[in-house]
């Protein structure tokens, strides 16, 4: 399940958080600043980090070094080559552009969303609240599933978004909607009522008050929601493939591109795309990484 | 309130633990034959499993089986050494030369009478229910009406062959070799998707992708037989699909009964029922084909000729001709880009 | 949080602001899981029987089952794996000081990010027999992860390991080291301070983290496409049956798979919700 769930500090929780301090990946980050008294190895913690390397090593890092390995075994023009062929580049650019698309309206969706759970209360909220987790809960493959028998080819509504670019747009949105709902959420609730009142108070007006007074501070968190947002739909893979239908150029995205290219038996294509992915992956987690540490210092 | 959420915690923890022991300690001892197989013969495969059980060799085996794009199903293979694979199934010749290459199939493993080939069938055009755009074969196939789909080479073994259909179509029209080309490269400008494998191909008939698939005559025949609604069109001339089955050289012995009950009467028989054109001298005359155009006669002769593999040099030659890898770009390669590009 | 009068105040705003949520939710996801609920026990089409009978029926074929044990099997391997893992780390990040902390700290979130068909890849260009770095080495001394329940736990593992971990090292920050050192001054050994000071403090945490990481776990699917051989009862997991069976015109079975880990993973959330609340109150 989720990111989200994750990015998300649980929406109560207390003691000094100030606001701002959305996106969960980076706190951590800020540990020896907050911590004056960290420990030295001991030599049983020693060893300890000594096998959690290993292990993470061999999980992680290992493979990872494998990919990019084969990508950079034909030599740079081939990586370059099989980056730059027409129907590779339509899908990259695809995939970006969907991403991009996905990510604006979630930015601004997401935060009415967490606006209306967090500011409004009507019956049926608390359900809501746990209805934004569900498209990230749900395995990928379900979610594809799901949204097949609304928008599929036995849709009782008359759509079918099989191999549209649609398709594509509202299978993403699917699997991002709780990010930036997620990171607002938090960061709202724990704003100071007594800006807001200061302003009114001073005549603005409500809009005003928002615009002025209360973005500001959610931008961060919009911020760390967009980008773990962006960085899971670039790499999005099990919801699309039910929906896209992997036509050059119309419906082909990066990660269908790389099975693909697996499956056509091309491994040094397929890591080419992946190294591409891994970079928008680490690029990620880079900025997140500062925003949070950002916020921090001004928090 | 505490207490209940760490009961419920604990419960749900030992209640995953507890299934995740069942379904380790759950081995028998029965022998079972591992198949991996390209995108479309699950159907008849286990409808020969069942017979192959009540023979004396097949008594109590049991069955497993993977089924998906060709060329990666073979990959696979290789890539894991063969480890628990008894009985491979593809669509075309070079993924079982793979296995052989790594030593895993026995070079002689086309030495028989039926060259290695267990199953047959030929290159169709399905069509909507009741042919709304009437489709008489392959020339209709570069009209603006027309989105076709098929599977991509590039992955899968079915769409190879598809391919060769529409090229020698054109050769059978007298046409030349750029001739062709222009052919072949005016039906690639109205694919409307290229699917990963033979199966994927008809998924996305299905869900309406496009108006045209080209595909196996078993696959479109199955289609039917499973209530979907498509016709299908045999064109004037065709090509005839050979697929090859070997058993691997590490194979429980009970493999090599199973490859033979394949290529007997009986296992034809199941394959014939399913779609499949048989493989030998199988006299099909008492065997309803559900699904097929006429269920008498299910498998009408093109009119035309029926081109053969050989008939192109073989697997080897076709394929340093036509299909590049590794992003080698061949005949097909070229074609492909110069009709696909935007 | 105290409701001010400028917040509880109402405007047309508000109301369309609410309209706009609900349907938006409404649309996006509640209406398709009802059409996953419908398309599970009232299939459209084809003769495929309909309620809970025909429901119980497809989970039960064998080969069914077998995916969803060996669902559990992976899942509770990989989540195992990831809870001592995790909390390991998380003390090291965030009691120890040593070289390359920090890159650490930041390395550790990006199997969340990276694909999961890239995983895959990843995982067979390293120990895939025919091309892994490591795989003929680890064949040679008879030991195959790619195509093996091995491959699929280290695939599942992968994707799911930052999530205890994210859920840990905050807790571990906020509760700093005080009652540890106290603990130590007063002559508890390591392993005593942390069962009785640092475990009781990051329980919920852990129980969080493990929540999630099971759910992510059960439900992983790119991944293990592509180490996975896929086959019936040979590495088929409940999520790869569900695409295979989608594309082999048994959407019904398909259908009532999916069904179950809807209801896995919305059981996943009640119980991080509770869990929330629970510790919070």
């Amino acid at each position: 399940m989720t990111q989200t769930l994750v990015a998300s500090p649980p929406p109560a929780r207390p003691a000094g958080r100030g606001p701002g301090r959305a996106g969960r990946p980076g706190r951590r980050g800020r540990g020896s600043a907050a911590n004056g008294g960290l420990f030295r190895l001991t030599p049983t913690s020693g060893l300890g980090l000594g096998v959690a390397l290993v292990w993470f090593s061999v999980l992680v890092m290992l493979p990872l070094a494998a990919v990019i390995g084969a990508a950079a075994e034909g030599g740079w023009a081939s990586f370059w080559g099989t980056l730059t062929d027409a129907q590779t580049f339509a899908a990259l650019r695809l995939t970006v552009v969907e991403a991009f698309l996905v990510t604006v309206v979630n930015a601004f969706v997401g935060t009415v969303v967490a606006w209306v759970l967090v500011r409004d209360h009507f019956w049926g909220k608390r359900v809501l609240d746990v209805v934004i987790d569900i498209p990230f809960a749900l395995p990928t493959i379900v979610a594809g599933l799901v949204l097949l028998s609304l928008w599929g080819p036995d849709s009782p509504v008359g759509v079918n978004i099989v191999n549209t670019r649609e398709g594509i747009f509202l299978a993403l949105l699917f699997v991002t909607l709780p990010f930036v709902v997620r990171t607002v959420q938090p960061v709202l609730i724990e704003l100071d009522a007594d800006v807001e009142e200061a302003a009114a108070s001073l005549g603005a007006s409500r809009f005003t008050t928002f615009r002025r007074v209360i973005l500001p501070s959610l931008v961060p968190a919009i911020a760390a929601g967009s980008s773990l947002g962006f960085a899971r739909a670039i790499s999005e893979f099990g919801s699309l493939v039910l929906i896209s239908g992997n036509t050059p150029y119309q419906t082909e995205v990066a990660s269908l591109k790389i099975l693909k290219f697996l499956e056509g038996d091309n491994q040094a294509g397929a890591a080419a795309v992946a190294v591409l992915l891994l970079l928008v992956a680490v690029v990620t987690i880079v900025a997140l990484d500062l925003i949070s540490r950002r916020v921090a210092r001004r928090g | 309130m505490k207490r209940v959420m760490k009961a419920a915690a604990v419960a749900v923890t030992s209640a995953l633990a507890l299934s995740a022991c069942a379904s380790a300690g759950g081995s028998d001892d029965a022998e079972t034959i591992n198949i991996v197989g390209f995108a479309v013969p699950e159907a008849a495969n286990k409808a020969i499993a069942t017979e192959f059980n009540k023979t004396d060799a097949g008594e109590g085996v049991t069955f497993s089986g993977s089924y998906g794009a060709s060329g990666e199903q073979s990959r696979k293979v290789a890539d894991t050494d063969g480890k628990d694979v008894d009985y491979v199934h593809f669509s075309l010749e070079g993924d079982v030369t793979r296995l052989v290459d790594a030593g895993l199939v026995a070079d002689d493993w086309n030495a028989g009478p039926n060259k290695g080939i267990v199953s047959s069938s030929i290159a169709v055009i399905a069509v909507e229910k009741g042919n709304p755009l009437g489709i008489t074969g392959w020339e209709d196939l570069t009209r603006d009406d027309v989105k076709v789909i098929t599977a991509d080479p590039a992955s899968s073994g079915a769409a190879r062959w598809n391919i060769l259909a529409l090229y020698t179509h054109a050769l059978a029209q007298g046409a030349t070799e750029a001739e062709a080309d222009a052919y072949l490269k005016d039906v690639f400008g109205n694919v409307a998707t290229w699917a990963a494998s033979g199966r994927e191909a008809t998924e996305a008939f299905k869900k309406g992708v496009g108006n045209v698939l080209i595909t196996y005559e078993n696959e479109a025949i199955l289609a039917k037989q499973n209530g979907e609604e498509l016709d299908y069109v045999v064109p004037e001339t065709s090509f005839l699909i050979e697929n090859p089955g070997a058993v691997l050289e590490d194979a429980d012995p009970v493999a090599t009964d199973w490859l033979e009950f394949v290529l007997s009467d009986a296992g034809q028989t199941e394959f014939v029922k399913k779609g499949f054109r048989p493989v030998g001298d199988l006299d099909i005359s008492d065997i309803e084909v559900d699904g097929a155009n006429d269920p008498a006669d299910p498998f009408p002769a093109p009119a035309g000729q029926l081109y053969t593999i050989a008939d192109l040099g073989g697997w080897s030659d076709v394929t340093a001709e036509w299909f590049g890898k590794d992003g080698v770009k061949l005949r097909f390669d070229k074609l492909y880009a110069a009709a696909t590009k935007q | 949080m105290a409701e001010t009068s400028i917040r509880s105040r109402k405007g047309p705003v508000t109301y369309l602001l609410r309209i706009f949520v609900i349907t938006y939710l409404a649309v996006l996801v509640i209406w398709p899981l009802w059409e996953v609920g419908q398309q599970t026990f009232f299939p459209p089409d084809r003769g495929a029987g309909g309620g809970f009978g025909a429901f119980v029926e497809r989970l039960s074929d064998p080969s069914v089952s077998y995916a969803f044990n060996l669902t559990a099997t992976v899942a509770f391997w990989s989540v195992v794996i990831n809870t001592v893992f995790g909390v390991g780390i998380s003390l090291l990040i965030v009691r120890y000081r040593f070289p390359g902390r920090r890159i650490l700290s930041v390395l550790v979130d990006l199997p969340m990010s990276v694909s999961p068909v890239v995983v895959g890849l990843a995982l067979v260009l390293a120990y895939s027999t025919g091309q892994g770095w490591f795989g003929s080495a680890l064949a040679s001394v008879g030991f195959y992860i790619i195509g093996t329940t091995p491959g699929l736990i280290m695939a599942t593992a992968f994707v799911s390991l930052p999530l205890v971990i994210r859920e840990v090292v905050p807790v571990l920050e906020e509760i700093g080291t005080d009652a540890e050192l106290a603990a130590s001054s007063l002559g508890a050994t390591g392993w005593q301070t942390f069962r009785r000071i640092t475990l009781p403090s990051i329980k919920w945490a852990v129980v969080y983290g493990v929540v999630l990481s099971m759910a992510r776990s059960l439900g992983e699917f790119g991944a293990v496409k592509i180490v996975s051989p896929g086959a019936e009862f040979r590495g088929e997991t409940a999520t790869l049956l569900i695409q295979n069976r989608y594309t082999n015109y048994q959407e019904p079975t398909a259908y009532a798979a999916a069904f179950v880990l809807v209801l896995a993973s919305v059981l996943a959330l009640v119980v991080v919700s509770l869990i929330r609340k629970e510790d919070h109150v």
